[in-house]
């Protein structure tokens, strides 16, 4: 037993130290940079504290016990047939009901003001766009700006984003970890999230649902700016980039990988609803 | 339609690392035969085994197959973890992103389906019969069938390796991906069929081993005299039995799909993939407690034998597991919160999940209470159990986290939920199933293992484990998604994926310290044998020989309390000395046969080679007509063969 608990402190040690050199990333959900992020952290970081409670006296008790009746200590006391004790066993039953009810307040709770679909209160106006997920990159469309964007993003910082999301494509997630959690994006569906940047920045963003062999090039970035930077940046676009017929993006929508970034104009605001159309009559397309 | 439906020489590899293994899949094939033809054991093989209705037989058979997936799985795991250290920036490392979404699919499929559950049945059938003390299950033949229907499932993995390719989907082949619009090759075919047919042999083991508890225990043994191994059993036979169905009926629609147009779960037409989702998760999460269950019984047995002590708080024990079992049912949404159903849904499921911590922690305790004021005796099995409870623990708080829908936005997907499910299967299951296969091993064998070797296989494993998947929780929170075959260098994860590479390879020594462990005890076996009972055991398993003649019992023990041997062992009972003959199942071949023929219906759906598959399906029908017709099924063992038996183990 002695040999036990040493093996187990010093290959603890070892890894932790091993572990930590070779980490050199920050660990984006820990770093939250908008609101929905942020209390999905504390979320965590709650939970884990409360579950520490049953966690920590387990470890106790187990070296503990293990230590103190080891066959050769003839000091411990021995009850071969002690089996039963109603108090004990309802102490544990008892302490970690009482942790999962907590639990279970905190994730009512919490599940009801993190709903993707539930919009977050500002005082500015939100900024809508639809997310359509393709084979293999994201399409973005500002339908009030009659603008869209493949694999980039970019939001005014402090406003809240009202994302639609469908795939024309198997199913992807949508994630930013920076900012929120994930949504599915289903062919044929409309789901919902919003998100929001507190300042202004430049996060990464993925699928992190499988959909193919090109899955892992369905990378993103969202930019985060000033307002004004924002309405200048919709301008530009609109005035330099090509249109998005819907024959432009039948055969934007084909098969491709590590898409690089791409912007369009003169989108038409039904493109999305277009796109889900599609899957209610499907002959009219491929399946 | 020509004679090979679609199968053309095309289908055979057109990659060097396919073409490596499948020359070694050949020779390994050819190098048994050369072995067996060498020492004249054909018939030996085929009479001893392969055609044999014993359980005992029938688990080791189960028990092979499985360390063999084991090996294919690992080194499926291995290849992925090497190509995510090389393929990063400029490097696309080794494999086409397509060969990498076909190794972890395999992965998955082959860890889950065939060797956890290989190893499960195997044990079951071992530990089962003896443990409630009867010479045999309810139905043999079936026993027999249902191994054979899981190696023919096993066997068509492994032929699309060499002829065609595999699903390359993710183990749970999500449609639309796994439809024909999306993936038009016979991988999601081979896939479908491994899944159908092991899937019935499930079913069918489900039903024989909970017929087999519920009618065949040894006079006396009430249900809450069983061994809490027995109880953990039969929950999951429980659960086998209303979760394979479900899992056979969903893929068979994604068939159906597949093969004759339908829509089920299609994008068009009206077919909706969240329904193949939420069915296939209602058939997979009871899984998880399929799996984990009979591991739970295993520590259960092990505990109170090493701490020579009764186990603590059996009714407890007894209605964790019941509890448990419930509520498997009714927490499957926790596997997709992210698909956007209403936070009041979510949250529903997110609490039932939360609850399962309970009865799960309300073990632990029990059997921390059970070591207490005990005398603890460290053999190796306890060290995987200490193992166990501090990575279990580890890996149940993480499952708390992602059952909270909020926390789980942020980690689903990620390889923080890999490290999370894979925290719970290796320390709950394999780490279970070892500490057992060291602890019954003399059982079936003769002799003890070596526990030097079992040590350094312990913490090759534990230290392995660390290291392989604490980056995978690091990455995580970095945002690394699972199943990535490339990713950026500017996201700085490669240093923790060379880490968790490393841990493979760690493991790997781990199980090499295994073999080495089971060879030197060969080698040593006169210095190491075990008499029936090797280490004062409680329960009716070790009342019997060792190894334990092929009717178990010569006279079926009575029972009048729980750890039967033990308190049999405390009133000093006497051997009876008359004996009286004995029947037990002739061997049967059709189990082999219609496994065989069961591989042909597969292998000609994958390839529409519709002349074989019906012919086979015919083929089934008349085995099955012949054996009805069959009146003798049994043969007895004279009293005088079984006093001469006996004596011969007695040493009179």
């Amino acid at each position: 037993m002695r040999r036990f608990l040493t093996g187990l402190v010093f290959f603890v040690i070892l890894i932790g130290g091993f572990i930590l050199l070779s980490r050199s990333a920050p660990l984006q959900i820990l770093t939250p940079q908008g609101p929905v992020a942020g209390e999905e952290y504390h979320l965590i970081t709650t939970a884990i504290g409360l579950m520490l409670i049953v966690v920590i006296p387990v470890f106790i008790l187990l070296f503990f016990f293990a230590w103190r009746y080891r066959a050769g200590n003839e000091k411990a006391v021995y009850l071969p047939n002690w089996e039963h004790s109603r108090l004990d066993e309802c102490i544990w039953w008892a302490v970690p009901t009482l942790i999962v009810a907590a639990l279970a307040v905190l994730t009512w709770q919490s599940t009801h003001a993190l709903d993707p679909y539930r919009p977050l209160s500002a005082t500015t106006t939100p900024l809508s766009v639809d997310v359509v997920a393709l084979d293999w990159k994201w399409l973005f469309i500002y339908p009030a700006q009659g603008i869209a964007s493949v694999n980039y993003l970019e939001i005014p910082a402090g406003t809240p984003i009202n994302l639609y999301l469908t795939a024309d494509a198997p199913m992807n997630s949508f994630w930013v970890p920076e900012l929120s959690g994930q949504i599915y994006a289903m062919p044929g569906m409309s789901t919902e999230l919003h998100i929001e940047a507190s300042g202004a920045g430049a996060y990464g963003g993925m699928s992190a649902n499988f959909s193919g062999d090109g899955f892992s090039g369905m990378q993103f970035l969202v930019h985060s700016v000033p307002e004004g930077e924002f309405n200048t940046w919709v301008a530009g676009v609109r005035y330099a980039s090509s249109t998005l017929s819907w024959n432009i993006y039948e055969t934007l929508a084909k098969p491709s990988e590590n898409n690089p970034v791409q912007t369009f104009s003169a989108v038409s605001p039904a493109l999305y609803t277009q796109i889900i159309d599609t899957y209610m009559t499907p002959s009219s397309t491929s399946m | 339609m020509s004679l090979f439906g679609t199968l053309s020489p095309e289908a055979l590899p057109q990659n060097p690392i396919v073409w490596a293994a499948a020359v070694f899949m050949a020779l390994v094939v050819l190098g048994i035969v050369f072995l067996l033809t060498y020492f004249k054991r054909w018939r030996w093989l085929w009479g001893e085994w392969l055609t044999s209705l014993d359980p005992k037989r029938i688990g080791i058979m189960y028990l092979i197959a499985a360390l063999v997936m084991l090996l294919r799985g690992f080194i499926d795991a291995a290849m992925m973890r090497a190509q995510q250290s090389l393929s990063v920036g400029a490097s696309q490392g080794y494999l086409t992103p397509n060969h990498f979404d076909q190794i972890f699919t395999a992965h998955g499929t082959i860890m889950i389906f065939f060797a956890a559950m290989g190893l499960m049945w195997g044990v079951i059938n071992l530990i089962v019969p003896l443990q409630i003390g009867s010479r045999d299950v309810a139905f043999p033949l079936l026993n027999a069938l249902s191994l054979w229907l899981f190696i023919a499932g096993a066997l068509l993995v492994n032929a699309s390796l060499v002829i065609g390719e595999f699903a390359a989907t993710g183990w749970l082949a999500y449609p639309p991906l796994s439809e024909l619009a999306y993936s038009p090759g016979v991988g999601v075919d081979y896939w479908i069929w491994a899944l159908l047919i092991s899937g019935v042999g499930s079913t069918l083991s489900g039903i024989n081993f909970f017929t087999t508890i519920s009618t065949m225990r040894a006079p006396g043994m009430t249900l809450m005299k069983m061994p809490i191994f027995v109880w953990t059993v039969l929950s999951a036979m429980v659960l086998v039995i209303f979760a394979f169905p479900v899992l056979t009926a969903t893929v068979g629609l994604l068939f159906l799909d597949r093969f004759a147009d339908m829509h089920f779960f299609t994008a068009g037409y009206g077919g909706n993939m969240m329904m193949y989702v939420n069915l296939i998760w209602a058939w997979g999460h009871p899984e998880v407690y399929i799996l984990v269950l009979p591991a739970f019984g295993i520590y259960s047995e092990i505990v109170p034998v090493f701490s020579q002590k009764r186990l603590f708080g059996y009714t407890s024990m007894v209605i964790a597991t019941i509890a448990i079992t419930a509520l498997s049912f009714s927490v499957w949404v926790h596997h997709f919160f992210t698909m956007g159903a209403g936070a009041d849904v979510n949250a529903f499921f997110g609490i039932m999940t939360m609850i399962i911590a309970i009865p799960t922690g309300v073990k632990i305790f029990n059997w921390l209470f059970t070591m207490y004021r005990g005398r603890i005796l460290f053999y190796s099995p306890m060290y995987w159990f200490l193992g166990f409870v501090v990575l279990f623990t580890i890996g149940g708080m993480a499952g708390v986290l992602l059952a909270i829908p909020g926390a789980d936005f942020q980690l689903h997907n990620s390889l923080f939920l890999v490290a999370h499910f894979h925290t719970m299967i290796i320390s709950g299951v394999l780490f279970g199933y070892f500490a057992g296969f060291t602890y019954w091993f003399p059982k079936f064998f003769g002799f003890t293992l070596d526990e030097r070797w079992g040590i350094r296989a312990f913490w090759c494993w534990f230290i392995g484990f660390l290291l392989a998947f604490v980056p995978l929780y690091i990455l995580g929170f970095m945002g690394a998604t699972r199943r990535l075959a490339h990713y950026p260098a500017g996201l700085g994860w490669q240093g923790l994926f060379i880490v968790a590479a490393v841990g493979v390879a760690v493991i790997a020594l781990g199980a090499l310290c295994q073999i080495i462990q089971v060879i030197v005890s060969l080698r040593g076996r006169d210095l190491r044998r075990a008499g029936s009972d090797p280490w004062n055991g409680r329960t009716l398993e070790w009342a019997t020989h060792t190894p334990v003649p092929s009717y178990s019992f010569a006279h079926i023990p009575s029972v009048e309390a729980r750890d039967a041997l033990w308190d049999s062992k405390q009133r000093g009972d006497k051997e009876v000395s008359s004996y009286e003959a004995i029947a037990l199942p002739r061997n049967s071949a059709l189990g082999l046969i219609m496994g065989v023929l069961s591989f042909s219906i597969g292998f000609g759906m994958v390839w529409h080679i519709f002349w074989l598959a019906i012919g086979a399906f015919l083929g089934i029908v008349l085995c099955l007509m012949v054996r009805s017709f069959n009146e003798d099924t049994e043969y007895i063992t004279s009293a005088e063969e079984v006093a001469r038996s006996e004596h011969s183990y007695l040493g009179v």
